[in-house]
């Protein structure tokens, strides 16, 4: 299938969750549970995108990729940066990947 | 050019340059799922929202069908239509109905965040001038991410794939360390997906649908386990 239609159609979904509420409904949520269902939803989504796909994102440096999620995981319980997080785990899979291919 | 545009271009410079650093990763990332460049710099400029476009670019990856498409963008960037219903309470009584479509396009968590903390109520002005850098940068990022994918050493973009979730994580956690019913949220998200990896029973159902079904259970769980107290959001 067309990628540009794929890009499209995620277009106006994306557009139509952003646009609807902001031009029809002048009311707040009031139900509790379509609030806390919509509060959790960004870490249920983020954490199933990334576990267990990131341990093979580096394609056969397995080894590796657990290193980066480890030193992701500390300094982000640290309270560092969204860009130092990520870039230390980069590093971290491409320093052990290298290690381990010596 | 009026002043509340020029105080939103301001208040957007650093959104703009995280975005750049996160595009940036997302077009590697995309490059490795078959995606070119210029459709990469397409689908973040008229998407604009990573995790929606990262599992998008899954779904076409997997060759997945246009429902499961609609259902995925539905389900992860439904929090979209919550800020844009907090959004409306801080918007200016002159602000229209057609200006408001233009406010809606660029109505990404930080941008709905940083309007949120404005001193007064949002014009339109202001929102355009908040939105401009940030969308150039998710854009140019993501464009310039793919092109270097190209140039730069396997083990390079191979280490790279991994900045993305290195983000993920890094969004996550600081909530998850003081917040414990988010974490138990995030532990059952995880542990769903991984079922979804490991049992050959379920391995059969597509990357899109399984961010679905993981999303909705361990955000129904914790709705109903933890209901968040009033005056929270």
């Amino acid at each position: 299938m067309n990628v540009y239609l794929y890009i499209l159609v995620m277009a106006v979904v994306t557009y139509l969750i952003r646009m609807l509420p902001l031009t029809l409904i002048r009311r707040r949520i009031e139900n509790r549970f379509v609030k806390s269902f919509l509060y959790y939803v960004p870490y249920a989504c983020l954490m199933a995108m990334t576990f267990p796909a990131v341990f093979y994102a580096a394609e056969e440096h397995f080894v590796a990729a657990v290193a980066g999620v480890v030193v992701a995981m500390l300094l982000a319980l640290r309270g560092k940066g969204l860009m130092t997080v990520a870039v230390a785990a980069s590093v971290t899979v491409f320093a052990v990947s290298l290690i381990q291919g010596l | 050019m009026s002043s509340e545009f020029r105080i939103g271009v301001k208040d957007g410079i650093p959104i703009a340059l995280g975005y750049f650093a996160v595009s940036f990763s997302l077009g590697i990332t995309m490059v490795a799922a078959g995606i070119t460049a210029f459709q990469g710099a397409v689908m973040s400029l008229s998407n604009l929202t990573s995790a929606g476009e990262f599992a998008g670019v899954r779904v076409i990856a997997a060759g997945g069908g246009l429902l499961e498409l609609v259902l995925t963008q539905l389900i992860i960037n439904l929090r979209y239509s919550l800020m844009s219903l907090s959004l409306t309470q801080k918007l200016d009584e002159k602000v229209s109905f057609w200006q408001k479509l233009l406010i809606a396009f660029g109505n990404t968590d930080e941008i709905f965040a940083v309007a949120m903390n404005h001193q007064r109520s949002l014009t339109l002005s202001y929102m355009l001038g908040l939105q401009s850098l940030p969308i150039i940068g998710w854009t140019a990022g993501t464009f310039l991410g793919a092109v270097a994918c190209d140039l730069m050493p396997k083990s390079v973009s191979v280490a790279m794939n991994v900045m993305l979730y290195g983000m993920f994580i890094a969004i996550v956690i600081p909530v998850a360390k003081k917040s414990k019913e988010v974490l138990m949220v995030a532990c059952a998200a995880v542990l769903f997906s991984c079922l979804f990896r490991y049992v050959p029973a379920l391995q059969g159902v597509s990357a899109g649908i399984s961010i679905i079904i993981c999303t909705v259970a361990a955000a129904a769980l914790g709705a109903i386990l933890f209901p968040v107290k009033e005056g929270q959001d």
